[in-house]
This record gives structure tokens, sequence and C-alpha cells, in this order.
């Protein structure tokens, strides 16, 4: 009981230290990700909301006032996630949240802000449902979505003209959903293909060597994968000594991302059609300013969680800046067809579904230098391959705007 | 199906089998020995693979990797030793199951240390000098790094075999295990004895982890990862058994094997991918395996440990005092809506603290005066919060119903998973309690149609008046007071003195007419229900619910809180629950290392109060009052 005490006088103290967020000299942005359980790409992530931090204050930051960023580890569970979004929300009095890495614990904080009513940018979780199925009009997201993803892929995947796919992936919200999109996708454009395996394993946890093998076994044209980070290096390297991806197309979702390339070093598996971010080769003035800037910074190069987290917060100022204030409501209308100018180039945040329409890099891989990199990439807008208002009006609840 | 695509792959299996094969020898040695359940060896395993990958980096060519692997192996046994001699030592005296805190916190700590010392990157060896190639068996190429991974493990064995039967070493290590506290009348200096079996564990497993970095990456999740397949190969291997851990080892190799060579199987209409098992098939297998053979393959019944501590005192009805002190305790949570008006989220600390309390309280009625450790606790918290979830989302039930469905769902699987519980004791209790638990998750988390996958359930918001976060405090105080007063009111019923009976002393409380698995299958069915009722006010406290309730962290969370607090007095799990859950969130806003900060309070605390916070405020109190 005497922890109950406690427990009052922590939060007491707590509210009596931090600013209420109307103060006069900042705007407070809450932001919540699983840094302690995905520090790959979080890290990076970390350093690109700074580094727009900085730029921004040092321009003079929104509406005249200084941004603050309050940052907090949402446990990489929902349950902690709702309590840590709550505790932004309900604790510090802030009204803008931003962040989150897994689809589920995403899912949880936009069901959380539709409820509570607050403002929530999702930075990176790819499920579909944040802006379908689960919608809401207090939530936005950044990332393009596993169905966009996808179908990024799809054309170079139908060119290939391969009848026989084996599909793997990890078992979990994005796994399956990436392999039913690209399941539907090709019947819907090829309708003769066939999928001879679909090997399912639990994520961080693939017994690669198995999975390859059993993949090989089945005998496909190609094979679509899903996996990311360590299952995608035991898969490369597994398959690699098996000979599991001897003349077979392979395309794989985020494989070109440099988080999850450049651990393989010199093993990266060339030819691979994969979507990501090749940041020494793009050479568009706007990745190159940003590039040499992060790297200024940092002595470091920049990973897509650098853009993620550079754009979360370069989209709030500018949303805030073009709202006027930091109300919700009139920064829910402002984010509708907001535009922002980011290393990609210019997107904006759709107002029919609240999907950011940035895109990704699409290419094949290869060796340079003794590590992979992406050779005869293009950049595939985020527009081009999200489906029309009309459709997406549909998909999302009614209420939802 | 291929005949021999599935008997390569059970080939290759072998493989897998021999990393699983030093993680499980290590920690059965250690738990036969020395009976502590070492939840670090994870993280053993991993600082053999990173400090591998760094050492093979560093010096290069053949004599690089196979020197950097040995190196480290020892490196890791040297932690080991000096793991044991700093920490472990010292609460050797500790009831039961207490170091298991210890060697948790020890656990994260580590984990921030590699994060600290070598980044957040996976960390990918080379391949093998010498061994890259594949060698072609039955049509298909074997990669000969796995075949002699397949030799090596054997060969281990073998010399561990040797060594265990032979030399004056393994006798005395045969013999602690039989009865360690007769070794030490007999002469043999114990703290010597338990370092050096403490190092060798270490050290297999440092060795198992290091072998594996031409095959996979360096990771930081590794630890966790490795510390569960490694119990379960231990337990149906049997405890204290280095064959057994071998066989067990090679079983879940082969059971996933097969399941990822099956994959897709269509048999008339229907259709079922085996490779989505490999989520839960090593649980299946130990679950099968404890209910036929109790011990584990080869294991042994467990010899009773002659306890080193002191004796628990009987539990006695509260006194005067703590009674006020509980009332004036009430009084102010009560008011606590009042008196944090200025700071609402004090509200929002207090219900998930209130619900850690519950869910610790039913934990603690099995595991204390239960004497049942139950590894899967958040099974039954899981189900209850579940079936709100889905009476909500199904029958689109209101608030009171679906409160109501949840201890209801939580008795079912409570009474179910029970029955076979009770029939094991000791650690094969606790981890089959685990398989159970790790059974519903993963029913849970497959079943996306019923309940929502990976996703879980969204949009269980209380409705009016409750929607405001003090009504719904209060509303979430009654039941927890409840369900706390109800769970002492029966410990002090016939039913609760004839749990401490089967606790004390099976033999005589059956002598005297009272049938101990009956007993202790009630209570469990009890201490279900009660969490259920706890996971049932989560589901509207949160708004959604996903399969991390039932997962093997809420479960070591609801047992850090009942030791924490201490097994012996009833309020040791509201003491711990409500330090734990305060410490952890206030811990997390501090730092990014907020897992080493954790895991040192957490070292502080096991170190100053060996047998929890309130068995040392009990001593305290005891000393000042006889001073």
């Amino acid at each position: 009981m005497r922890a109950h005490a406690i427990a009052v006088l922590a939060g007491t103290l707590s509210v009596s230290a931090a600013m209420p967020a109307s103060a006069q000299q900042t705007i407070k942005i809450g932001e919540l990700n699983s840094y302690k359980s995905q520090p790959a790409f979080l890290e990076p992530y970390k350093k690109g909301w700074e580094m727009a931090l900085e730029e921004i204050n040092a321009a003079g930051g929104v509406l005249g006032k200084k941004l603050e960023i309050v940052s907090r580890d949402d446990g990489a569970n929902p349950g902690d996630a709702v309590r840590v979004a709550d505790e932004l929300a309900t604790g510090d009095g802030l009204n803008i949240l931003c962040g989150t890495f897994l689809s589920n614990v995403g899912l949880a904080v936009t069901e959380f802000a539709g409820k509570k009513k607050v403002f929530f940018l999702a930075a990176e979780p790819l499920t579909d449902k944040i802006t379908w199925a689960n919608g809401n009009r207090y939530t936005f997201r950044l990332r393009p979505s596993t169905y966009m993803q996808v179908a990024m892929l799809l054309p170079d995947a139908l060119t290939a003209k391969k009848k026989r796919w084996a599909l793997v992936y990890p078992n979990f919200e994005y796994g399956q959903s990436a392999a039913a999109a690209f399941k539907d996708m090709m019947k819907a454009r090829q309708p003769d293909v066939e999928f001879v395996t679909e090997q399912a394993s639990p994520l961080g946890k693939i017994d690669a060597g198995a999975v390859a093998q059993a993949i090989d076994d089945a005998k496909p044209d190609a094979i679509f994968s899903a996996l990311f980070g360590g299952d995608l290096t035991k898969f490369v390297r597994e398959g690699g000594t098996r000979g599991t991806f001897k003349d077979r197309v392979v395309v794989d979702l985020l494989g070109g991302e440099p988080e999850y390339l450049d651990p393989l070093k010199d093993e990266a598996p060339a030819g691979w059609i994969v979507t990501g971010y090749p940041w020494n080769e793009v050479n568009t003035p706007e990745n190159k300013a940003f590039v040499a800037a992060y790297q200024k910074r940092y002595n470091d190069y920049p990973r897509v969680g650098s853009i993620v987290g550079y754009l979360t917060i370069k989209s709030l100022a500018a949303g805030i800046a073009k709202a006027g204030s930091t109300d919700t409501d009139k920064l829910v209308d402002a984010f509708g067809g907001l535009k922002v100018d980011g290393p990609f180039g210019p997107f904006i945040y759709r107002a029919s579904d609240h999907q950011a329409t940035i895109g990704a890099f699409v290419g094949k891989l290869a060796l340079k230098d003794g590590h992979g990199t992406m050779v005869d990439f293009k950049y595939v807008d985020g527009a081009s391959v999200l489906p029309s208002d009309a459709e997406v009006k549909k998909l999302r609840p009614a209420a939802a705007d | 199906m291929n005949w021999e695509g599935l008997a390569f792959q059970a080939l290759d299996g072998l493989a897998s089998a021999s990393g699983l094969f030093f993680v499980a020898a290590g920690l059965s040695l250690i738990f036969g020995v020395t009976r502590i359940i070492n939840i670090a060896h994870g993280s053993l395993y991993m600082l053999g693979t990173y400090i591998a990958v760094t050492l093979v980096a560093t010096i290069g060519g053949p004599i690089g990797f196979w020197g950097g692997i040995v190196a480290s192996a020892i490196i890791v046994g040297a932690i080991g030793a000096i793991i044991e001699v700093l920490l472990l030592r010292r609460i050797y005296s500790a009831p039961e199951l207490f170091q298991l805190l210890a060697t948790f916190a020890l656990l994260l700590v580590i984990n921030d240390a590699t994060l600290w010392l070598w980044g957040p990157e996976d960390l990918l060896g080379p391949r093998a000098p010498g061994w890259r190639g594949a060698i072609e068996v039955l049509g298909r190429q074997l990669p000969s790094y796995d075949a002699f991974l397949m030799a090596v493990a054997p060969i281990v064995l073998g010399v561990l075999y040797l060594v265990f039967a032979r030399t004056r070493f393994g006798r005395l290590v045969r013999a602690a295990t039989e009865d360690r506290e007769m070794l030490g009348a007999l002469g043999v200096n114990q703290s010597v004895l338990f370092t050096a079996v403490f190092a060798l564990g270490a050290l297999l497993a440092g060795l198992g982890g290091a072998l594996q970095i031409a095959r996979e990456p360096a990771n930081l999740g590794m630890d966790l990862t490795v510390i569960t397949d490694a119990f379960v190969v231990v337990v149906i291997g049997g405890m204290g058994s280095i064959v057994g851990s071998y066989v067990a080892a090679v079983l879940i190799a082969e059971v996933k094997a097969l399941c990822i060579g099956l994959g897709l199987v269509t048999l008339g209409g229907f259709s079922m991918n085996f490779s989505k098992l490999t989520l839960v098939a090593e649980f299946l297998v130990m679950a099968v395996v404890l209910i036929a053979r109790p011990q584990g393959l080869f294991g042994r019944a467990q010899a009773a440990v002659r306890g080193t501590g002191e004796p628990d005192a009987p539990i006695r009805p509260a006194s005067w005092p703590l009674v006020i002190f509980g009332g004036a305790v009430l009084v102010v949570l009560i008011f606590l809506p009042f008196l944090a008006r200025s700071s609402p989220y004090t509200l929002v600390l207090g219900i998930d603290v209130l619900i850690a309390v519950l869910f610790a309280t039913s934990l603690h009625f099995i595991m204390g005066p239960g004497g049942m450790h139950s590894f899967g606790h958040a099974a039954y918290f899981g189900l209850g919060a579940y079936g709100t979830a889905l009476a909500v989302k199904w029958l689109a039930a209101p608030m009171g119903i679906a409160l109501a469905a949840a201890p209801v769902v939580a008795a079912l699987g409570a009474l179910l998973f029970g029955w076979f519980a009770v029939r094991l004791s000791g650690v094969y209790l606790a981890m089959l309690t685990l398989a159970f638990a790790q059974i519903v998750w993963s029913v849970v988390f497959q079943w996306q149609d019923f309940t929502g996958g990976s996703n879980g359930v969204l949009g269980i918001w209380p409705s009016a008046p409750f929607d405001r976060l003090s009504a719904f405090y209060l509303l979430t105080l009654v039941p927890v007071v409840a369900g706390i007063l109800l769970l002492r009111r029966v410990l002090f019923a016939p039913l609760g003195y004839a749990m401490r009976a089967g606790r004390d002393s099976p033999l005589r409380a059956e002598a005297i007419g009272i049938h101990v698995k009956r007993v202790h299958w009630i209570a469990f069915a009890i201490a279900g229900t009660v969490c259920g009722v706890a996971g049932g006010i989560f589901a509207f406290a949160k708004g959604s619910i996903s399969p991390e309730t039932i997962s093997i962290g809420r479960s070591i969370d609801g047992l850090v809180m009942v030791l924490l607090g201490g097994i012996q007095t009833l309020t040791g799990p509201i003491v711990g629950a409500s330090v734990f859950a305060v410490l952890q969130d206030f811990v997390m806003q501090q730092t990014e290392y907020w897992h080493a900060l954790l895991g040192g309070i957490i070292l502080v605390l096991v170190l100053a109060f060996p047998s929890g916070l309130t068995g040392g405020l009990v001593r305290l109190a005891a000393r000042w009052r006889s001073s």
C-alpha cells in the first residue's frame, strides 16, 4: 500500500514537473515506439526525427514556437503501448501522438486515438487495417502499406511470366497480409498462376535450412518472400548454400532496405527483385541533400528508418503550420490533402483514407564493393498503387469520416 | 509428400538439434545440481554468439574461426563462474524459485549490455572456412557445416558422458544431483562444485552459440528465443539427464522439420498448412510427453531438497494492526479519484496496478499456499480477456455480461488444464502449465477469423457511465478487492488448510483422508477464475486485446511480481505487484537502457531482501520487536 502512495506521489510530481501542452514556449508532440525490441530499425529512426527536430527549430520552429518531442518506449505490445499513449495523452496532456512499429501495436494505438480523439500519425506499421478496415478520423499513416508495396512489386513479378510460385512469410499480420495480397493480385492478373507451397515461419525464429529445403523440394519457378531482419539473413545464407535460389526468380518485400540488406554483406543475393532505399545511388537533389546532412550530423549513412523518423516530424510540423494551431480537429482537417516535401520528393496525405502517398524504390539487388545494393531501380509513387477514393470509401468504416 | 524430401529434412534436422542440445545440456546440468532455473542461460548463448563474431572478425582466417569459437566458449564459461560467485552464491538459501528472479534480472542486464557493446544491428559471422560447400545426399544439397554440427553434438555428448561416468568430478556432480546436503556433510566443498558446474553449463551454452555464427546472425532477440526452446528440451528429456537432452533436442528438431517438410497438405477439400504448426510444435510434444511420462523421457523423480533456509511460518489470519492498515489503504484507494484530481494519469496507472495485483494474488494462491508453481498463468488472464472481448465482438454483449463472461471462460480453461497439471509436481508441473499457455496462445494467434489473429480484438470500450476514468477506476477496485478477500477467505477455509497440508506433506494429508489431487485441482480452478476476472477488466481498460496477454513474458512478469513480494506472506503478491508495476512504468521513462536499470534494481532488491520484500519487512519487524 506504500506503493500506491508512491504512485500518487509520483503521479502528482510528474504532472507538476511537466508543463502543460498549451504552454507559451513550445509545442509538444508525443512519440512512442518499440525501441527496445526493434533497435536495428528504430535507432536510425530516432536519429531521423532528432535531425528533423533540429532542422525545424533552427528555422524558427512552428507557428513561432519551438517544437519538443516527448519520446517513450511502448513495450512492443499493445497493452503497454495503449498505457503509454494514455500516459502521453492523459498524463502529459498531449493531443498529438506519433510512432509505433509493429502492426498490432499500431492498430491498438489507432483504436485508442479514435476513442480518445487525439491525433495520431502512425509512422511505420504496415497493416492495411490502419487506414482501411479499422481506420478512423484521427489517424494518419506515413509508410506505404503492405498492399501498396506488394502492388509495387507486382509488375516485375508479372513480367517474369512464371507459373509456379512458392511463398514464404513471417507468421503474423504483416506477413499474412503480404502473402494474401500477393496471391490475390497475381490471380487477378495472371490466372494460370499456381502456388506450389506456402511456408509460414514464426517471426524471428525461422528454421531456415528446413524452409529453404522445403521450398526447393516443391520445385517452384519463382519465390515470393516477405521475410525481413534476422529471418531474411538466415534464409539467404541457407538458401544460398542449398541452391534454392538457382535459376529462380525471387521477389522479396523490404529486401532492399539498408537495415536488412547490409547485415548480409557480400552474401547479398544478386538478382532478387526488392523494394528498398538505395541511399547512395538516388541522385535527386532532395535525397543528396538529406544524405549529406545526415552523414554530417551522425557520421553514418541513413537507413529507411531514418527517412521514416525524419518525415514523421516534418509532416507534423507541416500539418500544424497549415492548420495554424495545434487543435486536434483543425489538425485533422489540415492533414487531409497535406503536401510534404521529403528526400523522395513531395507527397500528400490523402483525405480519403489518411494514407501518405510516399512510395518506395523497386529494383534488383546486386553486389558492389563487397556489399549489396540496388540496381535498375525506379521510384514508384504511392499514389499510383492505391485504390481510388471511391473504392477506399467502401473499405473504411462508415463512421471514420 | 515426397518421401525422399522428408527423409532429407529429417537428416538435416539433426543439425538444428545440435544447437539446442548444447544449451539444453548446460541448463539441465545446472538445474540438476544447483536446482536453479537459469533464465539467463539464453543470454549466455547469445553472448557466445556475439563474442565469437567479434573474435572471428578480429583474428580472421581459419585459426580465427575455430580459435574464436573455442575462446568464446571459454570466455562465456568464465562469465558463468563470475555470475555464480558474485550473485547466485548469496541467494542459495532463499526459498525455491527465488533464484529465478535473480536470473531474470540478469537476463535484462545482459541484454542491454549487449546492445550497448555491439549496437542494434544483426551481426552475421563468416562461413566456416573449409566447410562452405554442400554434400550431395539423396539428390539434394546438404551444407557441409550442417554435417559438421551433426557430428559435433554426439561427440560432445560422448565426452560429457565419459566425464560424468568416469571422473571424480563427474561422480561428485551425479551425487550432488541426488542429494547435495549429504554431499556437503561428507566434506565436499559445495561452493567450488557449484561454481564449476555453473561454469561448465555456461561453457556449453557459449559453445552452442559460437557454433551458430556460420548459420545465423547474432541478434538481440536470441536470448528469449533460445531459453524457451532449451527449457522445453530439458523438460522433455528429463531434468539432469544429458542423454535425455540430446534425444529431446533431436525429437523437437525432427518434429519441426517434419512440419516444414509437409508444408501445405490437402486431403479431400480440407487443406492444412503444417508449417504454421512450428509456432507451437515443441509445446505440443512437451505436453504429450509430460502427460504420458511425468518425469520426461529419461528423467527420474526429483530428489527432495532439504531446505537450507528457515522453514516457513504457518500463515496466520491477519493481526489487528494489519487489518487496520489494510482498511486505511482501502479508504485511500477509494478516495484516490478525488485525491489525484490534478493528475488523472495516476488513475490510469492505478488501474494497471490493481489488475497486476489481482493477477499476482491469484498466482500466489497456488504458488505459495498451494506449492504449485505455474509458469503459464497468463493463459487464464488471456482467456478471461478474450472471453470478454469476443463477447463484445461477436455477441454485442453489454459491458456487464461481457465482464461476467471472463471468469466463466477462464474457469473452463483452468478446469481443463488443471486436471492434467496437478498430476505432476515441481518444475514439471510448471513446464506443463507453460506448454498449455503456449498452446492457448498459438490457437488464439492462428485462429484469425474468430480471434483476430496477431492483431487481436479492437473496439472494446466501456459503456457509460464507466467511460469516465474515475468511474472505471472504482469499477476496477470492486472486483479486485473482492477477489483478494475471497482468496484470503478460501485460504482460511477447510479447502485452504487442506491445500496447505497437501503442499507440506502429501503423504500425511492423504493418510488423514484429504484427496490432495482434487483439492489442488479445485484450487487451480479458483486461481484461474480470479485471474480471468483481471483479464476481463484489462480488456475494457485498454480498449483492445491481443495475443501478447497470453505470452510467456506476461507469465514471467507474474512470477516476478510474486517472488519479488515474497512467497511466504499473503500481502507479498500485493506489494510485489504494486512495486513492480510502478517500477516498470517509472523506469521505462528514465532512460533508453531501461532493461538494465530495471534488472539492476531487481538485483539490488533480491540481494537486499532474499525472502522477498514482505519477508524482509517481516524480518525487520521481528528484529525491531526483539531489540
